[in-house]
């Protein structure tokens, strides 16, 4: 099993589980996160008083997957969330030692 | 008026059948009915007026100022306005109303009226005729609780909460009953009709903005910046919150300054109309000029225009015309946005919501040009004389200078002494602590947004 941290443009969190949805993809956990890459932050002025806004408003996405559906998932994904501009976010992938299901203790790709 | 001699006139015709007591009584009635339609009203609106009044204080100035903070000092923010509602009530009730009121002397009242006594259902011709003093009283009161007020915006994310309630109780005792009873009370030296230097303020632009915006200036510079202040973001936390103040100050304002008509008359309606116009102007002043200087035109921007509009032209409201209302709404634009995005950099001083920068200012600029337009045409309190300079008495623009600088002076010395008092009494700057975790927490014990909850 692999997990999946994505880390997306906010206006991009529909289309991405809508392309999920359509490959069979039906459970996440997203958080609304800020941050920075290589993306540079925006200025805010306020009477007069100038802000350098480093930290963006992100969606990081998080998913636990087949290890064998992960490069055919990732793919979906990164298409989904990709505008081509700097900012478009990163994708991180884990090995995961055990999944449970909490009601009634699958173990394994059966409790994904 | 109209009505009363046609109704006098077929009176006269009836009356030829009539013995001639009867005629008496009838007209006497009738003068007395006259007078109770007038009275209702005035009431009516001085009443409405009141309240208006009351709700720029909170929510208004209190969303405003409230937004303009960063989250951790929402709820201080707020308890500044609302707990001088509370204060200055009962200082008022107590002293505050004779003090300003009462026949003193030409610079502050006298002792009549402590307690409140004898203000009740009976008019008090020296003010305003035709309305319960009851009423004339609560009225005044609300322009007390606004003024303190207003400086919190100088003192925000930072001041201890008992020095600030002493503070702001020894600044309405020293600084703002002496400037009102100067400016509006019986035999005042600034006094418009009886003053030795007679000034033109006509809903409080000396009184209120340049005392409390000269005052906020002070009290930035005795409490020092914020911590962190130029290093760490100071952005609004709500601009939303700010909106909706300033948009419910605009409103309260007609309570303020056609109010200050002290009746529903034509009066009431000129000033109605000039506070608008003037409103309307600055807020697109200030946000063009911002347009041009800084690339991008703001809420903020037009928001804050709009309160140094109404600031600006608080005074001149009951002596001008539509015109240079508007005149005065772009001058008090353009300075205000000038004085708080350019030189209060220049000169680092910490108005953490810009109080001295728009009521200050803009008090000051209201004040110089409500000499410069007053006119014969709105307001002929001078029987047929010459007021502004416009009509032809260049003395008024002197006049209104004399009054500003005499606000200025007691704004400044007399805040100084008080901040001295009050730092000796009770400390008057929050603990580096308090300040870092924020005076929601640190002196209410509450945060503003539980998301947890």
């Amino acid at each position: 099993m692999k997990k999946i941290e994505a880390i997306i443009q906010p206006h991009k969190i529909e289309d991405v589980k809508e392309a999920l949805k359509k490959i069979g993809i039906d459970g996440m956990t997203i958080t609304e996160v800020r941050g920075h890459g290589r993306q540079k932050g925006h200025k805010e002025v306020y009477r007069g008083m100038e802000y350098q806004v480093d930290l963006l408003p992100k969606v990081k996405l998080e998913l636990v997957v087949p290890s064998a559906r992960l490069d055919e998932i990732t793919k979906t994904l990164a298409d989904a969330a990709r505008t081509g501009k700097i900012g478009d976010g990163k994708i991180f992938v884990f090995d995961v030692a055990e999944a449970i299901r909490i009601r009634n203790d699958d173990r394994g790709d059966t409790a994904l | 008026m109209t009505r009363l001699l046609l109704l006098f006139l077929s009176l006269c015709t009836f009356a030829a059948a009539q013995p001639a007591a009867d005629l008496d009584k009838r007209l006497a009635d009738l003068e007395k009915a006259a007078k109770a339609a007038q009275s209702a009203g005035d009431n009516a609106w001085m009443l409405t007026s009141a309240a208006l009044v009351l709700m720029m204080t909170g929510p208004g100035l209190a969303l405003f100022y409230g937004g303009l903070v960063r989250r951790k000092n929402v709820l201080s923010t707020m308890m500044h306005s609302f707990v001088l509602m509370a204060v200055v009530s009962v200082l008022w009730a107590i002293v505050g109303y004779s003090f300003a009121f009462g026949e003193g002397n030409s610079f502050v009242g006298g002792f009549q009226y402590l307690f409140l006594h004898g203000v009740g259902a009976d008019p008090n011709a020296d003010y305003a005729g035709t309305i319960p003093q009851g009423t004339f009283m609560v009225y005044q009161l609300m322009f007390a609780i606004i003024t303190p007020a207003l400086i919190s915006g100088a003192i925000a994310e930072r001041m201890k909460f008992s020095g600030m309630l002493l503070f702001m109780t020894l600044w309405v005792l020293i600084v703002y009953l002496p400037m009102a009873h100067m400016v509006w009370g019986k035999n005042g030296f600034l006094g418009a009709t009886w003053g030795r230097v007679s000034t033109f303020d006509f809903a409080g632009g000396t009184v209120v903005h340049i005392t409390s915006g000269v005052s906020a200036l002070v009290c930035a510079l005795y409490l020092g910046k914020r911590k962190g202040y130029g290093v760490d973001p100071m952005r609004p936390h709500s601009l939303v919150l700010s909106t909706i103040g300033a948009c419910l100050l605009w409103v309260g304002w007609f309570g303020f300054n056609a109010g200050s008509a002290l009746a529903a008359n034509a009066l009431a309606t000129s000033a109605f109309v000039a506070t608008h116009f003037a409103t309307a102007a600055a807020a697109l002043a200030w946000m063009i000029v911002e347009w041009i200087h800084n690339g991008k035109p703001s809420i903020l921007g037009a928001i804050s225009g709009a309160v140094a509009g109404l600031v600006a032209i608080t005074p001149a409201s009951g002596f001008v015309t539509p015109m240079p209302a508007m005149l005065i709404g772009l001058a008090a634009g353009i300075v205000c946005y000038l004085m708080v995005s350019v030189v209060k950099k220049k000169f680092g001083y910490d108005d953490a919501l810009d109080a001295f920068g728009v009521h200050g200012i803009g008090g000051t600029v209201g004040a110089i040009l409500t000499g410069v337009f007053a006119t014969k045409e709105i307001n002929d309190m001078r029987m047929g004389k010459p007021m502004g300079l416009v009509d032809g008495n260049p003395g008024q623009v002197i006049n209104n200078l004399i009054g500003a600088a005499i606000a200025w002076g007691l704004a400044i010395v007399g805040t100084w002494i008080i901040l001295k008092v009050c730092d000796a009494v009770t400390g008057v700057r929050a603990s580096e602590q308090d300040e870092i975790e924020g005076l929601d927490l640190g002196m209410h014990g509450e945060e503003g947004y539980n998301f947890e909850a």
